[in-house]
């Protein structure tokens, strides 16, 4: 057991396999493995000549009735030994660093063996599941980008899942007053000013981060529900936003599957795109996001090269405050389209461990927020299937999924050098 | 108590001593052995906490106070009257709730004994480095662990109920175990995983009451069968009040620890873990299994809580929420008992007056019983951050800095 504390040059000396040789030798196994199950289970577990049909078009498309059939027996017996063929490969070839790209392929052909075998006899809108991994991923992303935004600069952000409940309920009583552009500017300025309490009390009095992160959700659960059910219940027209439509671009909302995913929804999912490559190019090719990476980094050389330590981590944790503002009005207008107490249920917490998973990088967290949503999809529309399996297991499956990418399916990360660590100037 | 005024004994020489050239030595020995000559300077600002706390809470009763608002354009005295009126009627009616007859004592205790259990949970972790937000999950593993005991095994009530306990202990213990177990192989951090473990469990104890091994013949509802009475804990005051022998078994828990960490060298090796993991790998302790074994036992005690709102809560029959948010309310306990398990006792204790008055509260002032969170909220951040406390006090700048109590992802 105390070996994984020790240093890797001393492993390496044991065992002569690097830690990612033996990632890759541990990948390929449980690839291996995964393959074996899928071609029992879903493979032989079928009758023969089953059909599955996939549905690739929605009712409100433009090109209607597309599909693609199956036969579910011999396509999860394909898929089950390509996985094994994934596995063999990382066992054999450990000296590539592939072993990401074969865990993600094996995965995502695992999906679709399931869904061939859930689906079999009977109909499974493709489509329909695609495009809602994509709009179930926005909150996961943004509360992803938000945690980048602190962290970068040194800051731990538990409370992702407070400033997204606050945000939206403050978006969802604004807009039932005064419209939906003041509910989406208020629940920014307020997303922004819970980030501020969180600099303001881990810089100014140095609160424990964490402690100050779940002070912060704790805050925002309590009022948000007092709030709920002193007001909201009493003056019921403060909670009936009117739901923001979505903008369907002209064209590219037209091609097949892909339109549906991807050019057919409210500006928030858009918006959720742009600020992804906005945070990329932002913190990688401007003098701003040098400044922030060289305070989450070394906070001490930064202030010694004359940058102001606590003004960038006040700046970058009320702007990711900001962002998390924006994932609440998505909730509170767009997704949802009215405050329920508790709405969240634990989607900020998902979104720090898409951080995790996507390596404090925005595109990293992009792709794992994308992998949260293809899981709690596939979760919603098996659901429907009726498949035999407890819809409690299902209902697990996004948090099973989250512990397994914590706990170093992905390997190990490297958090920003000074992440929560309080700086304090000499 | 024996209270002395600060001002005396800041004079005495021994204090003096620590503020001295070798500070850093002393408050290191402090941390590590846990005593603290000056332990009345821990009671003013957990107290003036409090006082902020209410102060805080009686603004927002009177903001969201809708049918005052409504008055406020025609009669502005007679609508603060009105604010104000609803402030005193719901603090009348905490403070009743909670110590107001015997009854109400009664439920001060009931709610506390699960409270300080949990809140014992979380504070070994804070000990250690750890910060456990999965008392929730533990709670449910360990008092979904007693039903089953309870219903399955037939046994008289002086082993069965500490049978019951135990499978608890175990069952929240193994739940806790595998976030020390993954924290000390893998680096996930603990925060993360508890959170992801308490859906878990909760989806899973949703679950598993429908089924037949719990639940009643011929019922739908996602409730157990009611528990025989061998393994119900026999109520101290009578069938009427709800307090009952769980009380003891947290008094017995606060010792245990007590004992545990500040008595043995286990407690000890946990204090050091949490106050320098490098320095205790250096000194040739095992820091992997530290944390799975502070976690195990964080997570049986949360399991003890767990049997204590299962196999104590008339009519003993099991729904699915039983946990209620206990586990958050033990989180804030912990710091508000800076960790400590007497600390944590006499938290307990008033987030229990607090717990019950509020549900008191929004019975007979209509104040929903979430104010509490909110209170709760403010008194950690006061705790946390002592300074705030000074600044609005203007009391004397303190010598001893705000302590980082967890650790960032690395791990």
């Amino acid at each position: 057991m105390t070996a994984v504390m020790e240093r890797p040059d001393t492993l390496e000396h044991k065992n002569r396999l690097t830690p990612e040789e033996r990632r890759s030798v541990g990948v390929g196994v449980a690839l291996i493995v995964m393959g074996m199950a899928v071609f029992f289970f879903f493979g032989l577990g079928v009758e023969a000549g089953e059909q599955a049909t996939f549905n690739l078009s929605l009712q409100t498309d433009r090109f209607q009735d597309l599909s693609w059939v199956v036969d579910a027996r011999s396509f999860s017996i394909a898929v089950g030994l390509i996985i094994v063929g994934l596995g063999v490969w990382r066992v054999t070839r450990k000296a590539l660093d592939w072993t990401n790209i074969a865990l993600a392929l094996g995965f995502a052909l695992f999906s679709m063996a399931f869904l061939a075998w859930a689906a079999a006899g009977s109909q499974f809108s493709m489509v329909g599941m695609l495009r809602s991994t994509v709009i179930l991923a926005v909150v996961v992303v943004i509360g992803a980008l938000t945690g980048l935004m602190c962290e970068r600069v040194g800051v731990i952000n538990i409370g992702i899942e407070g400033q997204l409940l606050a945000s939206a309920f403050a978006g969802v009583v604004l807009s039932s007053a005064f419209g939906s552009w003041a509910g989406l500017a208020g629940a920014l300025i307020v997303g922004g000013l819970l980030g501020w309490l969180l600099a303001w009390l881990t810089i100014r009095f140095r609160v424990d981060q964490i402690i100050a992160g779940v002070v912060i959700n704790f805050l925002a659960l309590g009022l948000t529900s007092l709030m709920s059910a002193r007001i909201l219940a009493d003056v019921q027209s403060l909670n009936a936003p009117q739901r923001i439509p979505a903008w369907r671009i002209p064209f590219l909302a037209d091609i097949p599957v892909i339109g549906s995913m991807f050019f057919d929804h409210t500006f928030f999912v858009y918006g959720m795109f742009i600020l992804v490559v906005v945070t990329h190019l932002g913190l990688f090719y401007t003098r701003w996001g040098l400044r922030s990476r060289s305070v989450g980094e070394h906070p001490k050389a930064a202030d010694t090269a004359g940058i102001n330590v606590y003004w960038v981590r006040y700046r970058n944790v009320i702007l990711g405050g900001m962002i998390a503002g924006f994932g609440g009005a998505f909730l509170g207008l767009a997704q949802v389209a009215r405050f329920e107490e508790d709405m969240t249920g634990g989607i900020g917490f998902i979104g720090l461990a898409a951080m995790i998973f996507g390596k404090w990088l925005p595109f990293g967290a992009l792709g794992a927020g994308l992998v949260f949503g293809f899981a709690r999809s596939v979760q919603q529309k098996v659901a429907i299937l009726n498949i035999g399996i407890p819809s409690e297991f299902l209902l697990m499956t996004p948090y099973i999924v989250t512990i397994i990418v914590v706990a170093g399916v992905v390997g190990r990360t490297r958090p920003p050098a000074a992440d929560g660590q309080p700086y304090i100037k000499q | 108590m024996n209270d002395q005024p600060p001002e005396q004994q800041s004079e005495d020489p021994k204090t003096d001593d620590t503020q001295s050239s070798d500070n850093g030595t002393n408050e290191t020995l402090r941390r590590v052995t846990g005593v603290d000559e000056r332990w009345w300077r821990g009671l003013v600002v957990p107290a003036l906490s409090l006082l902020l706390a209410l102060i805080v809470g009686a603004v927002i009763i009177m903001v969201t106070d809708v049918d005052a608002w409504r008055l406020m354009g025609e009669d502005p005295a007679a609508a603060i009257g009105e604010m104000l009126g609803a402030v005193w009627t719901s603090y009348r009616e905490l403070f009743l709730g909670a110590f107001g007859s015997v009854r109400a004592i009664s439920e001060t205790l009931f709610t506390a004994t699960p409270l300080i259990l949990a809140g014992l949970a979380v504070a070994i972790g804070f000990q250690t480095g750890l910060f456990n937000i999965g008392a929730r999950g533990q709670m449910f593993m360990g008092g979904l662990a007693a039903v089953w005991v309870g219903l399955h095994v037939d046994l008289p009530a002086i082993v069965h109920i500490p049978v019951a306990i135990l499978a608890a202990i175990v069952a929240g213990g193994i739940w806790g175990g595998i976030t020390g177990l993954l924290k000390a192989r893998t680096g996930a951090h603990e925060v993360i995983t508890t959170i992801m473990l308490n859906f878990v469990a909760a989806f899973f104890v949703l679950w598993a009451l429908k089924t037949p091994t719990f639940q009643a013949e011929g019922s739908n509802l996602p409730q157990s069968a009611p528990l025989p009475e061998s393994v119900q804990l026999p109520p101290l005051l009578g069938a009427q009040y709800r307090v009952n022998i769980g009380l003891f078994i947290a008094i017995g828990a606060v010792f245990l620890i007590y004992w545990l960490m500040y008595r043995s060298t286990l407690g000890f090796e946990f204090r050091a873990t949490g106050f320098s993991p490098s320095a205790s790998t250096y000194a040739g302790m095992s820091v992997s299994f530290l944390l799975t074994a502070v976690m195990f036992i964080s997570g049986g005690l949360a399991g003890i809580a767990g049997s204590v709102m299962t196999l104590g809560l008339p009519p003993y029959s099991v729904t699915s929420n039983f946990a209620g948010t206990i586990g958050f309310d033990a989180i804030a306990l912990a710091l508000l008992g800076r960790s400590h398990p007497f600390g944590v006792a006499w938290a307990g204790l008033l987030f229990g007056a607090l717990i019950a008055g509020g549900r008191s509260m929004q019975a007979a002032a209509g104040v929903s019983v979430d104010l509490v969170i909110v209170m709760q909220a403010l008194i950690i951040i006061f705790i946390a951050a002592p300074e705030l406390v000074r600044a609005i006090f203007r009391l004397e700048k303190a010598d001893a800095e705000p302590t980082q109590l967890t650790k960032g992802w690395g791990g």
